[in-house]
């Protein structure tokens, strides 16, 4: 029984490593409807400015969040400004295209700066540290990682209903042109909304570059799980987006119990049999 | 004078368009024959590391081959055409076929990973072009392109090592050891991890039969983010040792958990992940004293056939280039231009597919791998090349790769002894 217990607390933990990954795409998503196809890539970009941080200045990769957190939220915003507010338009194909192509882009470009070696953020301490819950034992940083990804949804949950730009976001989300009648400029609304999601992005790829090493071509594998969660969860809903991520956890540790080749299949079963039984996730987004 | 037709002037401009096409493609009008070799290697994409010193090795290379090789008593030119493969296998058939059909190459080579000789292999061998290749074990190579040891390939060569020498060396290293035999395993469910985990030919049948006790939970995905289960089974079984053949990202996964989870087995001998220093110093202290399977190392007692350079001088002309460490690969890239020199020499007919073939298949030499000679290989088409194992150990700053093990290759000198983990 203990063995079950640690699996799923092993996969709750896992979960909030996946709903980091999704709140910036399901913030993207619910704000201008964009699939982001180089999220996984931004994510190892956000782990290698975390590493040139770091190095540069002998600093605790946590430290090194309050530099790397405004450089990707510059990018993002210079990015949907600059580039994808060009390709949003009532067809998602040129974005998702775009998007596509970007990701090949900073795939590269991570490869020519940082050759294709694995590296790895250290922590320190933390990197090894580990409580012992009843028999459970549980590491510091998955520990610490779930912490971040509650405080982060609920971050963007108090943004998103409790402030003017929230407001903002809400408004060009239900419907653009007369939120622009309403005087939104939804250009810069949509690079604002780009940016908090690439800020939430560099939390995810601070903590993916500790926990595990990464290089330039991992970012592509974790886009899945990200979209998974979103979907398991209900679009647009931040709180399931949570609730996403820690059910296709514990469905992974779950399946990686019984056999560890059922560990991915079983996480992707949780997701196909969630949008058989309600396509529009858990908990679709509320009426508001 | 009568005047041009329309039909003549066409006839006469194809003929002056064609002509030059049709003049350049006998070799024998040429001025300075010349022999194209093509390679693919993964420049870009996961597999970069194994091709980091291509550049380096391909410099050296021109420069060496600026004054020709002699076959016949006639001096040939020799050009490398280095195409990427992008890691990806279809790409590799790609460029593969396009070296063969639009650069007419002569010969074409390959390296690193099954993903990159297999396609290749397999278009040469369809065109009748003759290709050598190395740096995947020779399983994969052989069987995974449908090999049949009774009757093996007309034109496609291959030399490396090949699983039955890994377990060689990672039984000796762990019967050394001295720790008790019990044995946690970590395969992924690619191709590298189905071989080596192979209930028949891989690594469960040669540990029991070596009195090892191997605890395999089963095949986990590539790029998995949670090994927990897999901890607290081998947690549960009292496994001492760690082995398996996985990919950077997964072992630094593992890694990572076995700490926070409290299990530190006191040997860890991993396949792949553990091959270049730059994976050592990215998991900081903890990856002092992990164990790996060791193809080449600049304390290989070899020199090169082509240029005389030691295995030590070779990797310390690399770091003096490019400041950056020697990786394993580095040797098997100038070997296989060490056997392409060795082959375009001694070919009876330069202009004769079937030929070079049989030059291949006649290779005799001693590269800076060790000896390549496909006469007395496992199965037809493959030559072994030795291999030995050891253990990251700190030097100064940084860490090295020691030789601890040199039982199933004596002629490589040991360079110090095992140290248990934790």
């Amino acid at each position: 029984m203990i063995e079950w217990s640690g699996a799923i607390v092993q996969g709750v933990l896992l979960g909030g490593l996946y709903a980091l990954f999704a709140a910036g795409l399901s913030l993207i998503f619910g704000v201008m409807r964009l699939v982001n196809i180089a999220h996984g890539d931004l994510i190892i970009l956000a782990a290698y400015l975390g590493l040139s941080t770091t190095v540069m200045l002998g600093v605790h990769p946590f430290v090194a969040l309050l530099i790397v957190m405004p450089v990707m939220a510059g990018i993002g915003y210079v990015l949907q400004r600059g580039v994808l507010n060009r390709t949003l338009g009532p067809d998602i194909l040129p974005p998702l295209l775009v998007t596509f192509g970007l990701s090949v882009i900073i795939q590269n470009a991570l490869l020519e700066t940082y050759t294709a070696d694995p590296r790895k953020l250290s922590g320190g301490a933390i990197d090894t540290a580990s409580l012992d819950l009843g028999g459970i034992t549980v590491g510091v940083l998955p520990l610490v990682t779930f912490g971040i990804a509650v405080a982060v949804i609920a971050g963007l949950q108090f943004v998103f209903y409790r402030t003017a730009l929230g407001r903002g976001f809400r408004a060009v989300s239900d419907n653009q042109d007369i939120a622009q009648l309403m005087g939104l400029n939804k250009a810069h609304v949509f690079g604002v909304a780009m940016a908090l999601a690439l800020a939430v992005v560099a939390i995810a790829g601070v903590l993916l570059g500790m926990r595990t090493s990464f290089d330039p071509a991992i970012g592509g594998g974790r886009l899945i799980f990200g979209f998974e969660a979103v979907i398991i969860g209900g679009l647009g809903n931040l709180w399931g987006t949570l609730a996403g991520g820690v059910i296709l956890g514990v469905a992974q540790t779950i399946g990686a119990k019984i056999d560890p080749g059922f560990q991915i299949l079983a996480g992707h079963i949780a997701f196909l049999v969630v949008l058989a039984v309600r396509p529009n996730g858990l908990f679709p987004r509320v009426a508001h | 004078m009568k005047n041009t037709s329309r039909r003549q002037f066409m006839g006469a401009l194809a003929a002056g368009v064609a002509a030059p096409a049709i003049l350049r493609s006998t070799r024998a009008y040429a001025q300075s024959p010349t022999i194209r070799v093509g390679f693919v290697t993964p420049s870009t994409g996961p597999l970069a590391g194994f091709a980091e010193a291509d550049d380096y090795i391909l410099e050296g290379l021109r420069a060496h081959f600026a004054g020709g090789v002699t076959n016949n008593g006639k001096s040939y030119n020799i050009e490398i055409i280095k195409k990427d493969s992008q890691s990806n296998p279809n790409r590799a058939a790609e460029v593969a076929a396009e070296l063969i059909l639009s650069d007419e190459v002569d010969i074409i080579t390959a390296a690193a990973t099954p993903d990159t000789t297999n396609p290749v292999a397999d278009q040469a061998e369809i065109n009748e072009i003759p290709c050598i290749t190395t740096d995947a074990p020779w399983q994969p190579y052989f069987f995974g392109r449908g090999g049949n040891p009774a009757e093996g390939f007309a034109y496609t060569y291959h030399f490396f090592w090949g699983l039955e020498d890994v377990i060689a060396n990672f039984t000796g290293l762990w019967n050394g050891s001295g720790v008790a035999k019990k044995v946690g395993g970590l395969f992924p469910n690619d191709a590298d991890g189905n071989a080596w985990g192979d209930a028949k030919l891989g690594l469960p049948p040669a540990l029991a039969a070596q009195g090892f006790e191997l605890t395999d939970p089963g095949r986990y995905q590539p790029l998995s983010d949670d090994f927990s289960n897999y901890i607290s089974a081998f947690k549960d079984a009292g496994c001492e040792i760690v082995t398996g053949v996985m990919i950077p990202p997964d072992f630094g996964t593992f890694w990572a958990q076995a700490a926070q989870q409290g299990f530190n087995p006191k040997v860890a001998t991993i396949g792949k992940a553990l091959l270049f220093p730059s994976a050592i110093e990215a998991l900081g202290d903890r990856g002092i004293g992990l164990t790996s399977e060791i193809w080449w190392s600049p304390n290989h007692p070899f020199s090169s056939s082509l240029t005389g350079t030691s295995a030590g001088d070779l990797a310390g002309g690399y770091s003096t280039a490019t400041g950056r460490p020697w990786t394993q690969p580095i040797g098997f890239k100038h070997a296989l231009f060490e056997v392409v020199a060795d082959v375009i020499a001694r070919a009876e007919d330069l202009d004769d597919a079937d030929a070079i073939a049989a030059a291949i298949g006649g290779t005799n030499i001693s590269t800076i791998v060790g000896g390549v000679n496909w006469s007395n290989g496992p199965v037809p088409n493959v030559s072994k090349t030795p291999l030995v194992s050891g253990q990251w150990q700190k030097a100064g700053d940084g860490v090295e790769l020691v030789i601890t093990n040199n039982a199933h290759a004596p002629e490589i000198p040991v360079g110090g002894e095992l140290q248990l983990l934790g």
